[in-house]
């Protein structure tokens, strides 16, 4: 296939960004020169391919923007379209085809976040920014720090992404001209159960807190690395045995049985194999996964490199939000350090086994935390999941059989190896076994990431995060984030368990459970949840594209006085009922459950012409 | 050439017991039975896209809805394509696109749907005035709130920036055809893909450049797959916008391609001694319904050619 070359040429400053990480260009007349014909050879054009995200990352980090020449520039050298890059580019928030300032705020706006400060801070900002040409700000969706609120991620072109929470604005403003220092990220902060006195029964987070994050021996010395080492002396079949025995069950959101996914790899007949860690998080309200890869990164690599070696894949992927510079700076490290030492890499162990892991950042899109966009992301096409089946155990990213598992479902894999999957399921109930990271936000006195055994109810999960604010009961909870569902009052001693939720008709989810006190505007909760679905809909199927546009009118018609309420009412049901059947993946068919557990709840209710 | 007939697999549609197969779709089996349900971006010869979800049916085992065009059909499946359930799904997709986009120049047999539906797009609230030729599209992730009043639609101007094809993405669904007929499917030139997301997601060049400084070689095969009339021959454009487009007037003309050896036939559609645009039969053993420009728009010079001995 031939590259049609763009009129514009890239400037040098952008090759040099392309060519940082893809190393200098071939001679013109060599082999895989530009423009040479890939026929004969698609390993080679997928290798190519799968470089398209760091690539554009590298122009974005670089230069601040990316322009037409600069995609021309990374189209020559992948052999990629330049109408399908651009596509690709376009379909993320935080890259930008447009010419911009090099400094960018991106200011929270989301549920928790514009509940705790964040339209001030907003207001303050812009005013400081205004007529700057060398910053400026923009809205964004739940930038996942939300114990902290209100949160700012500062995307700095030539330098580094920063994240500021409890964010105020002279440190943005300050973080724009580069003067703020590093990032804060203490683990008691985000984990209360981890101040001293530490909590009792804390397993996943067990190391938070205690082990610094950057050293490897600290790790060893605190089992890391054990279980590991058990794992291969016992071999793959003993793994998968004890992992169905624990019963562990997915954390990412849809529950699937852990163990399940792994034999199927390990029993999949194509080659190679891949190892998939979901780090996407961008349910809104959800920030657990942050806080175990910032305070524990090597307990992830471990999980994931005992996943390798027990499925026979020899490559991993540790897919990871942009917004969250400080988990992946920590990883990168981790990886680094468990390379050296030996725990990773072409004989992991002394086993002789081969396993590595490879971070990839994704760039602002929630759909890409869908297990299958996902693997579009990594692959350089634009991140819109796939049609299931073939499910990704039989065909994923590459098309070949991938094990997918979220980030703190990986974190349990070391303790289930080490006590034994019998020992594990003795905690939690019959049907949810082990413990549960809830991700308590909101109106909530102590506001944090926290660790409970499966039936725990809500009532006793918002008494450990020190109560409501200001007393009492809170007016309605927001379990699972923006696809999940609000509760009340009447559902606070819910054991949070996955089958005592699915008989309430709600869901854990990602683990959010985010508070509104009597104070909040339920209303406009609701509207920003219908407002996320809009932006973040990938807009392949027509249900979900149109519907989640359709779903946020009628809220604000409803909202002011154009609308019919009854009318209105029958139009959201109406929406809600197709985006739920006939949409493509999750994010559709959970688009419409939030607004509709309002609407029965009847949390907008407060305001004028309600019904 | 013999080849092997394909083992069946037998499954039930609405009761009925249907045999199809190995390997054929779910659309398969339910036209087999007899109850074909809507499809706006399934094509036969382009891979099926799962975009429009019109063609949506119950599967027993499957919680959501699953799109007959784009799931395999299986021994055993029991499916359900009459039904209250699927209905509502298929009248809202038909419902939520007539609400946003201008469906007036689309197949008679989707504007067909849109009337067995009982499609009823005004409830959504008065179309937004349209947007100038000048506006960007909204960044990915950010969108501009709601009003209050009117439905967000996707009215913009028509494209004119070549003398051969108009593209007027206020018509496009979105069904992803002319993705697939330019690059994977039949050009293999990949002048164009889907940019933006969600709502704001569009068919774009990249940079959304004019298609003459694109990789585009107006091979017009994307025209030849596009149900709503979003991509249009200039010349049936112009004589929309004159009034004068006349399908009942029409003739059409089977011949083979004069420009090469290849031996592609061409359908020319013919108004008042008047090529208007040309086509090419989509089962056809050589083309498939793909030209190149010659074949599509080679006309022109006949045209001129003509118009000049006069
Ligand atoms: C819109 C959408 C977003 C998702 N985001 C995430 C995410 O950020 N992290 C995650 O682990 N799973 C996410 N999932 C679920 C994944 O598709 C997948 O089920 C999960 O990663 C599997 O891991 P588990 O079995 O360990 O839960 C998301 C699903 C949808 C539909
Ligand atoms: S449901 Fe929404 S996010 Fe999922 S594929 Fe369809 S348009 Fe994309
Ligand atoms: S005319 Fe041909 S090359 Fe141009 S966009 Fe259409 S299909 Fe692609
Ligand atoms: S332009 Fe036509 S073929 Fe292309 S996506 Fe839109 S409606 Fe479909
Ligand atoms: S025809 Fe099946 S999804 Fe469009």
């Amino acid at each position: 296939m031939e590259v049609h070359r763009l009129p514009t040429p890239a400037s040098a400053e952008e090759r040099a960004a392309v060519d940082a990480l893809l190393g200098p260009p071939p001679a013109p007349d060599a082999e895989g020169g530009p423009g040479r014909s890939e026929t004969g050879r698609p390993q080679q054009a997928r290798e190519e391919r799968q470089l398209l995200l760091p690539a554009l990352h590298a122009v974005q980090d670089a230069i601040g923007w990316i322009s037409a020449g600069a995609l021309g520039y990374v189209c020559e050298r992948l052999r990629v379209p330049p109408a399908e890059a651009y596509g690709v580019a376009e379909s993320y928030a935080l890259l930008s085809t447009r010419e911009r300032p090099p400094r960018v705020a991106h200011l929270c706006d989301d549920i928790v976040c514009r509940n705790a400060g964040a339209d001030a801070l907003t207001a303050e900002v812009a005013r400081a920014l205004e007529g700057d040409e060398g910053a400026t700000w923009e809205p964004s969706p739940c930038l996942g720090v939300c114990e902290r609120a209100p949160t700012a991620l500062l995307q700095i072109a030539a330098g580094e992404d920063r994240v500021l929470a409890a964010a105020e604005a002279p440190a943005v403003l300050a973080g724009l001209r580069d003067e703020a220092g590093g990032e804060a990220s203490e683990a008691a902060a985000s984990a209360p159960q981890t101040a001293e006195p530490r909590a009792d029964g804390l397993r996943l987070l067990s190391r938070v807190g205690l082990v610094d994050p950057a050293s490897l021996e600290d790790y060893r010395a605190h089992g890391g690395y054990e279980a590991l080492r058990v794992a291969l002396e016992r071999g793959p079949r003993w793994v998968i045995d004890e992992l169905n025995a624990s019963r562990l069950l997915g954390r990412g959101g849809a529950a699937f049985p852990a163990g399940r996914k792994w034999a199927d790899v390990a029993s999949a007949e194509a080659r190679p194999r891949y190892i998939v860690c979901n780090a996407d998080e961008s349910e809104p309200g959800t920030f657990k996964d942050r806080v175990l890869m910032e305070h524990d990164p090597f307990a992830l690599i471990e999980a994931m490199t005992i996943a390798g070696v027990t499925t026979g894949a020899e490559h991993g992927y540790l897919y990871i939000r942009r917004e969250y510079p400080l988990a992946t700076a920590r990883l990168e490290g981790a990886i680094a350090r468990a390379e050296a030492a030996g725990m990773l890499g072409e004989d992991v162990l002394g086993s002789g086994l081969r396993f590595t892991v490879e971070i990839r950042r994704g760039a602002g899109a929630y759909i890409c935390g869908e297990e299958t966009a996902l693997f579009n992301s990594i692959e350089g096409y634009r991140g819109e999941p796939r049609n299931k089946p073939p499910y990704p155990t039989q065909a994923g990213l590459f098309g070949k059989p991938t094990l997918v598992n979220n980030v703190e479902t990986f974190v349990n894999v070391p303790s289930i190896v080490l006590e034994g999957g019998a020992a594990f399921a003795a905690t939690g109930t019959e049907g949810s076994t082990g413990t549960k990271l809830f991700c308590l936000a909101g109106s909530v006195a102590r506001p944090g990431v926290y660790e409970v055994p499966f039936g725990a109810t809500l009532r006793e999960l918002i008494a450990l995060a020190g109560g409501v604010d200001g007393g009492g009961e809170p007016q309605a909870v927001l379990l699972g984030g923006a696809a999940g569902s609000f509760v009340t009052v009447a559902q606070l001693d819910l054991p949070l368990t996955f089958e005592d939720a699915r008989g309430a008709d709600v869901s854990l989810g990602s683990g959010a459970v985010t508070v509104f006190g009597e104070s909040v505007d339920l209303a406009d909760a609701t509207r920003r949840i219908a407002a996320f679905f809009r932006d973040e809909s990938c807009g392949q199927c027509v249900p979900c594209r149109i519907g989640t546009v359709r779903q946020e009118e009628a809220l604000h018609r409803l909202a002011g006085a154009n609308g019919n309420a009854g009318e209105e009412i029958a139009i959201l049901g109406d929406v809600a009922r197709a985006m739920t059947d006939a949409s493509i993946c999750g994010l559709g068919q959970t688009a419409g459950i939030a607004v509709q557990s309002a609407i029965d709840l009847g949390l907008l209710e407060r305001e004028g012409s309600t019904p | 050439m013999t080849s092997e007939p394909r083992p069946l697999v037998e499954l039930t549609v609405d009761g009925t017991p249907v045999w199809v197969p190995e390997g054929a779709s779910l659309l398969e089996a339910c036209r087999a039975a007899g109850v074909g349900p809507p499809t706006l971006c399934y094509l036969d010869g382009l891979t099926p896209a799962n975009a429009c979800r019109a063609c949506v049916v119950e599967l027993d085992g499957s919680r959501p809805l699953v799109a007959s065009c784009s799931r395999q059909a299986e021994d055993g499946m029991v499916v359900t394509a009459t039904s209250e359930r699927v209905e509502h799904s298929r009248r809202l997709v038909l419902e939520l696109l007539a609400s946003a986009v201008d469906l007036s120049t689309a197949e008679p047999q989707l504007r067909r749907w849109l009337e067995e539906y009982g499609v009823a797009p005004e409830r959504y609230g008065p179309p937004a005035p349209a947007v100038d030729g000048t506006a960007e599209r909204p960044r990915p992730g950010h969108h501009a709130q709601p009003d209050g009043e009117h439905a967000a639609t996707q009215a913009q101007p028509a494209k004119l920036d070549n003398d051969l094809y108009v593209r007027d993405f206020s018509k496009c669904i979105l069904c992803y055809r002319c993705v697939e007929a330019c690059g994977v499917d039949a050009q293999h030139t990949f002048a164009i893909a889907v940019a933006g997301r969600g709502f704001d997601a569009t068919i774009a060049t990249e940079y959304d450049a004019p298609l003459p400084d694109s990789a585009c070689v107006f091979c017009g095969n994307c025209i030849a797959v596009c149900p709503t009339g979003a991509l249009m021959f200039k010349s049936e454009h112009e004589l929309r916008a004159a009034g004068e487009w006349d399908e009942e007037r029409q003739t059409i003309t089977t011949t083979v391609c004069p420009y090469c050896g290849v031996g592609c036939n061409l359908e020319l559609h013919v108004q008042d001694n008047e090529i208007v645009k040309v086509t090419s039969p989509s089962d056809h053993s050589v083309t498939g319904g793909h030209l190149c420009i010659k074949g599509r728009f080679g006309f022109q010079h006949v045209q001129a050619l003509e118009d000049g001995e006069e």
